[in-house]
């Protein structure tokens, strides 16, 4: 080995341990008895059952998987329906509009998103009554509007990638395009659709900031509760919190990339593979 | 009572209209994502646009109304008294600067900290880059608030890190690390990291290694190799990257508020209190439309890059 690659080596593995340390740290704690962070106090579960008595997680974890659940189903909709149009359709008004504005959300500053659709709902109420007030179903909306963002690149790189020659023999054979679409491209892009409303669904779970600008009364998801909580220091049972979130996405990645992997190498064996050998050091 | 020939008329021409600019299947298949991004991205802009204009008030909203029909008379009031307050105050302009730093420096280190992780990444043999992709996008995945929340148990005085320290006894007393700008540096790398590490990687792994034999045959060290080959070609990653980074990084509020002291100033934080704290919504709507043009240059840069990349693949 060269002294270059070790030096490689060292750098990437000390990169995965930032990345994993405060983790680890979150989850270790999780289980201390004490309610200081860096005395070990001994084993006990006892955050975890406080965390399932306290009405008001309770409360906004609910509230936050049925706004997650809505906005991501939404935003598949809207996400793999602009993915197509771009990805099928090459010439139409408002392209490259379309193309720039749904990428847009990806990048944009969460305070700018939130503070810009708190403004149009309180202006559309104003002017035709709807929305009244704001709560899940205004927080529903935005989520949608940038989930669709993510599912629309993750669906739109399976568009791309997959086999023209499905679809086109379909149209050949007389299938309505309506047709064409659920019968051909719609199963060969599900898991990207599957995974893209799992991302949509997480983000929806985790924002913060554009869900206290559009907010109302009465409707305070999960991360608000959080948020308030931490601002006022560490407290154990947001570790217990923490750590169940990281155990189910976990488990989930886990199951969804075995999946992928799968489907991948079926895939590879089925077609003749046109990668060079990957070298050996 | 037949429907007089002029609403038919008006009628028929109205379902031309509505073919001509394409309400076909075709159409309607465009126009649902169209419409939606209008009404709930574009429409919404061009609100905060014109609150930016408009003056606060005692109200319910609490803002002045543009335009004005008042006895026959169309009074039209245009304020640019919000922006002139930016200008004035330096707070302002300190918060644009501050952030802008901030985000720079943060988006610099993290290129630093993702560019041998990615390397190493794309170098790795076919079974074992997918685990290794999977570990860093892994995080992405849970919570970013809670993974904001992790550093405050890591960093605070009597926190991890400071056990640590004293432990091996390179400090006696905790370092005061919570609440610096040291804090909000290490949360943006932090949470950002898979941002660029993505981007790098998917130019990274698409290297030519005949590239890189070439340049060693011909007598390159592997540093001048590095420095000739590899980093030009993995160049549109490398912009991709740091802007992925750079322009939520500059908007921040989550990571400043919980790790910053009360004197780290990012725009996204004043953002915040003029809107939640000072109830101004007119001020905190001109401080986003500033913070939108700051941003316009790095996000058409990041978009030429995407396309460069697009383009690159076959």
């Amino acid at each position: 080995m060269t002294p270059s690659s070790l030096f490689l080596r060292i750098t990437a593995w000390l990169g995965f341990l930032f990345l994993y340390a405060p983790i680890a740290s979150l989850v270790i704690f999780s289980f201390n008895e004490s309610k200081l962070v860096t005395v070990w106090g001994g084993f006990s579960t006892k955050w975890y059952g406080a965390l399932f008595r306290d009405p008001q997680i309770l409360a906004a974890g609910w509230i936050s998987l049925k706004i997650g659940f809505f906005s991501a189903t939404i935003a598949v909709v809207i996400g793999t329906l602009a993915a197509y149009v771009l990805s099928r359709f090459s010439r139409f008004r408002g392209r490259t509009w379309l193309s720039g504005a749904i990428a847009a959300p990806l990048v944009m500053p969460d305070v700018i998103i939130g503070l810009s659709l708190l403004l149009l709902f309180v202006a559309m109420e104003h002017l035709f009554g709807w929305p009244q007030g704001r709560g899940i179903l205004t927080i529903v909306i935005a989520h949608a509007t940038f989930g669709a963002a993510y599912v629309a690149v993750v669906a739109q790189s399976r568009l791309v990638g997959m086999d023209l020659s499905l679809e086109e023999a379909a149209e050949d054979l007389g299938a309505h395009p309506v047709r064409v679409f659920f019968d051909i491209t719609l199963p060969v892009i599900a898991p990207a659709l599957v995974s893209g409303w799992l991302l949509a669904f997480t983000l929806s779970l985790d924002d913060l900031v554009i869900a206290s600008f559009v907010t109302g009364p009465g409707a305070s998801t999960l991360p608000m509760v959080i948020f308030s909580k931490v601002r006022l220091g560490v407290s154990p049972d947001v570790n217990a919190l923490a750590t169940l979130v990281i155990g189910i996405v976990s488990i989930g990645i886990l199951v969804a990339a075995s999946n992928l992997h799968r489907a991948a190498r079926d895939k590879e064996d089925a077609a003749p593979s046109h990668r060079t050998n990957e070298d050996m050091s | 009572m037949t429907p007089p020939p002029l609403l038919a008329q008006g009628l028929q021409g109205f379902l031309n209209g509505a073919r001509r600019i394409g309400l076909t299947g075709r159409g309607l298949v465009i126009a649902i994502p169209l419409v939606w991004l209008i009404v709930f991205f574009l429409i919404p802009f061009l609100v905060v646009g014109k609150l930016s204009l408009s003056e606060a008030a005692i109200a319910l909203p609490p803002y002045s109304p543009l335009m004005e029909w008042i006895d026959g008379v169309l009074s039209i009031h245009l304020n640019f008294n919000n922006f002139l307050f930016l200008a004035d105050d330096s707070l302002y302009l300190n918060a644009y600067v501050e952030s802008a730093k901030i985000a720079a420096v943060s988006t610099f280190f993290t290129l630093l900290i993702a560019y041998p992780m990615a390397y190493m990444i794309a170098r790795a043999p076919d079974h074992r880059r997918h685990l290794l992709l999977m570990l860093v996008v892994l995080p992405f995945w849970t919570s970013f608030l809670l993974r904001v929340y992790a550093w405050i148990g890591f960093l605070k005085g009597n926190g991890v890190i400071n056990t640590l320290l004293i432990w091996l006894g390179i400090t006696q007393e905790p370092l005061r690390m919570l609440q610096t700008d040291f804090a909000v540096y290490i949360g943006i790398v932090y949470t950002y990291l898979p941002f660029m590490i993505l981007p790098l990687y998917a130019t990274l792994v698409k290297l030519d290694k005949d590239y890189l034999e070439a340049s060693a045959d011909l007598g390159a060290r592997p540093a001048m190799t590095f420095l000739t080959v590899t980093l030009p070609l993995s160049l549109p990653g490398v912009i991709a990257g740091c802007m992925l980074v750079f322009i939520p990084a500059v908007g921040e509020y989550v990571i400043p508020a919980l790790l910053g002291g009360p004197d780290t100033l990012m725009i996204g934080r004043v953002l915040w209190n003029e809107f939640f704290a000072n109830r101004d919504w007119p001020v905190a709507s001109a401080v986003a439309i500033v913070m939108l043009v700051v941003l316009l240059v790095p996000i058409m840069v990041l978009r030429r890059a995407q396309a460069a990349e697009e383009g690159a693949t076959p």
